[in-house]
């Protein structure tokens, strides 16, 4: 689920490095979860700069909008145009096809200042529990409360 | 709403919800399920096939006596004297200034017995009201909301199923009537009404009968693609229905009329009740506050708070959403005036606010969806 050749940010994205020194972008399985159905996704055009944990762009589901931060700063290089069309790519497959951007990282070793995978799964509760059998992985009780939708949210 | 550090009442299918993955969230002071898997999904199974809620936190208030019928007619603004024993109407308690303090249902049990269905935020405010109000009647109020469980079986297939597991001439069962039956051996109260905009039916039956009914329904119906759907898709579902939400599109602050909902109003109905003199005068002058429906382009959603104009008047988004069945940025919003204006038109120029960015569409007159009969 949780591959160890990525790091991961406390806003619950993923990065994957790149041969050419670039960083693809997405958002966690557990993040996906939290959210539920994804309908919207906005995202930055190539070309545009973002300051480590700037807003890139925004995750709506039926129930929750979340904001896109960079995990670093740099240029995005690269849109999955895909998923703007098919937003419920980022449930079905959200550390594959529901990639969102590709950066390029100002500083090369930007990922030293994100998690392992063994970091992240710690952080968000799944030291044991694989999750896609377990439903208890994190407690998830603190988004899409039935007539609130949670803007603190923060996928 | 309860606080945090107060423990969140279960109702008796807790137990059930937590064995089939819903995930429980704090809603009215109980721990409810807001979603089993994906709430599009339930969504859809309610509109196409079904789907079972647990909506057993919702209140149940009897009212019984001699002056039953005169005192509901002084209490609540439909007009409680056309209900035959065994039909039900959409009605509401309403403050002096006709503002909402809660909407219900209000159940003709026999020529003097009435069930008083309200909403489970409501229910610390809607007794006490009730209760008061009823001093002077030969009435009895009694609130059997922790003894009763509300199952509600919605969806183009709820007849099929529920035909399966009793007796009753359901073809026969009009909307908005009921009847008191065993439904899978359990004596229920079947109610043809629903919060989904679909066919459907809702059963009261005593707590401790609840398990075993929610398990045969979803026996039985399974096979006609019943799901467990959560208050999640419940929210949507009567969102397309242009159904209010208590508490969110409809509170003290606005009336029936304001609300678009003036049709249950039965001012000439021989009786006064609270807020039926401004009511009267809404009726005559006009309204300086609306509820209107709308629809955004693209996929951006107008969530609940935003700020919106309409036709230039200013108003905030009560409910807002994605719809899963007409795939589009729908909500509610209310629009005020300081001075009397008219309903917008159907397709009048909507401006949402929407992370700070101005997202246009236009007025919808509701409901969004309305099933094939």
């Amino acid at each position: 689920m949780y591959s160890d050749d990525r790091y991961y940010s406390q806003e619950h994205e993923w990065v994957e490095p790149t041969e050419e020194g670039d960083y693809v972008l997405g958002i966690t399985f557990f993040a996906q979860e939290e959210l539920g159905d994804v309908v919207f996704v906005e995202l930055p055009g190539v070309g545009s700069h973002f300051d480590a944990e700037g807003e890139i762009g925004t995750i709506e589901s039926v129930k929750a909008v979340a904001e896109l931060f960079a995990p670093m700063a740099g240029e995005i290089v690269a849109v999955n145009e895909e998923v703007l069309d098919r937003p419920e790519l980022l449930n079905e497959d959200p550390h594959g096809d529901g990639w969102l951007v590709k950066m390029r990282p100002e500083d090369a070793s930007a990922h030293e200042e994100l998690m392992t995978v063994d970091a992240y799964r710690e952080f968000i509760g799944d030291v044991d529990v694989d999750p896609e059998l377990g439903e208890d992985a994190g407690d998830g009780v603190d988004d899409d409360l039935g007539d609130e939708a949670s803007d603190e949210e923060e996928g | 709403m309860a606080s945090s550090d107060t423990p969140l009442l279960h109702t008796p299918l807790h137990s059930a919800h937590v064995a089939a993955g819903g995930r429980m969230v704090p809603f009215a002071g109980y721990a409810m399920p807001v979603r089993y898997g994906s709430q599009v999904e339930e969504h859809h199974a309610v509109r196409r096939a079904a789907g079972l809620f647990d909506v057993s936190h919702m209140g149940e208030v009897f009212v019984r006596g001699q002056d039953a019928e005169s005192f509901l007619q002084q209490l609540t603004p439909n007009n409680v004297s056309k209900l035959a024993i065994g039909q039900a109407q959409y009605s509401a308690l309403l403050n002096e200034r006709a503002g909402f303090i809660d909407d219900l249902l209000v159940y003709r049990m026999a020529s003097d017995e009435f069930m008083l269905v309200i909403n489970a935020a409501g229910r610390s405010e809607d007794v006490p009201w009730i209760s008061e109000r009823a001093s002077g009647h030969d009435v009895e109020v009694a609130d059997r909301s922790d003894e009763m469980a509300l199952i509600a079986l919605q969806g183009p297939e709820a007849l099929e199923i529920l035909r399966q597991l009793c007796d009753l001439d359901l073809d026969n069962l009009g909307y908005y009537h009921f009847a008191k039956a065993p439904v899978a051996g359990v004596d229920a109260i079947v109610s043809r009404t629903g919060y989904t905009g679909e066919d459907g039916f809702e059963l009261y039956v005593e707590n401790q009968a609840a398990v075993a009914l929610w398990q045969d329904l979803l026996r039985v119906g399974g096979p006609h693609g019943l799901v467990p759907a959560g208050l999640a898709a419940r929210d949507t579902l009567r969102l397309e229905a242009g159904m209010m939400l208590s508490g969110q599109d409809i509170g003290a602050d606005i009336t029936p009329i304001e609300a678009g909902v003036g049709w249950f109003v039965k001012l000439k109905k021989g009786a006064a009740f609270p807020g039926s003199e401004r009511l009267a005068q809404q009726r005559t002058e006009g309204v300086k506050q609306q509820l209107v429906g709308f629809e955004l382009e693209g996929r951006a959603m107008a969530r609940t708070g935003y700020p919106i104009e309409v036709n230039g008047i200013q108003g905030v988004v009560t409910s807002g959403s994605w719809s899963p069945t007409l795939e589009k940025s729908i909500g509610i919003a209310r629009i005020e005036s300081d001075q009397v204006f008219d309903r917008p038109a159907a397709g009048s120029s909507v401006t949402a606010e929407v992370r700070r960015a101005g997202v246009e569409g236009h007025v919808v007159k509701l409901p969004f969806y309305s099933r094939v009969k």
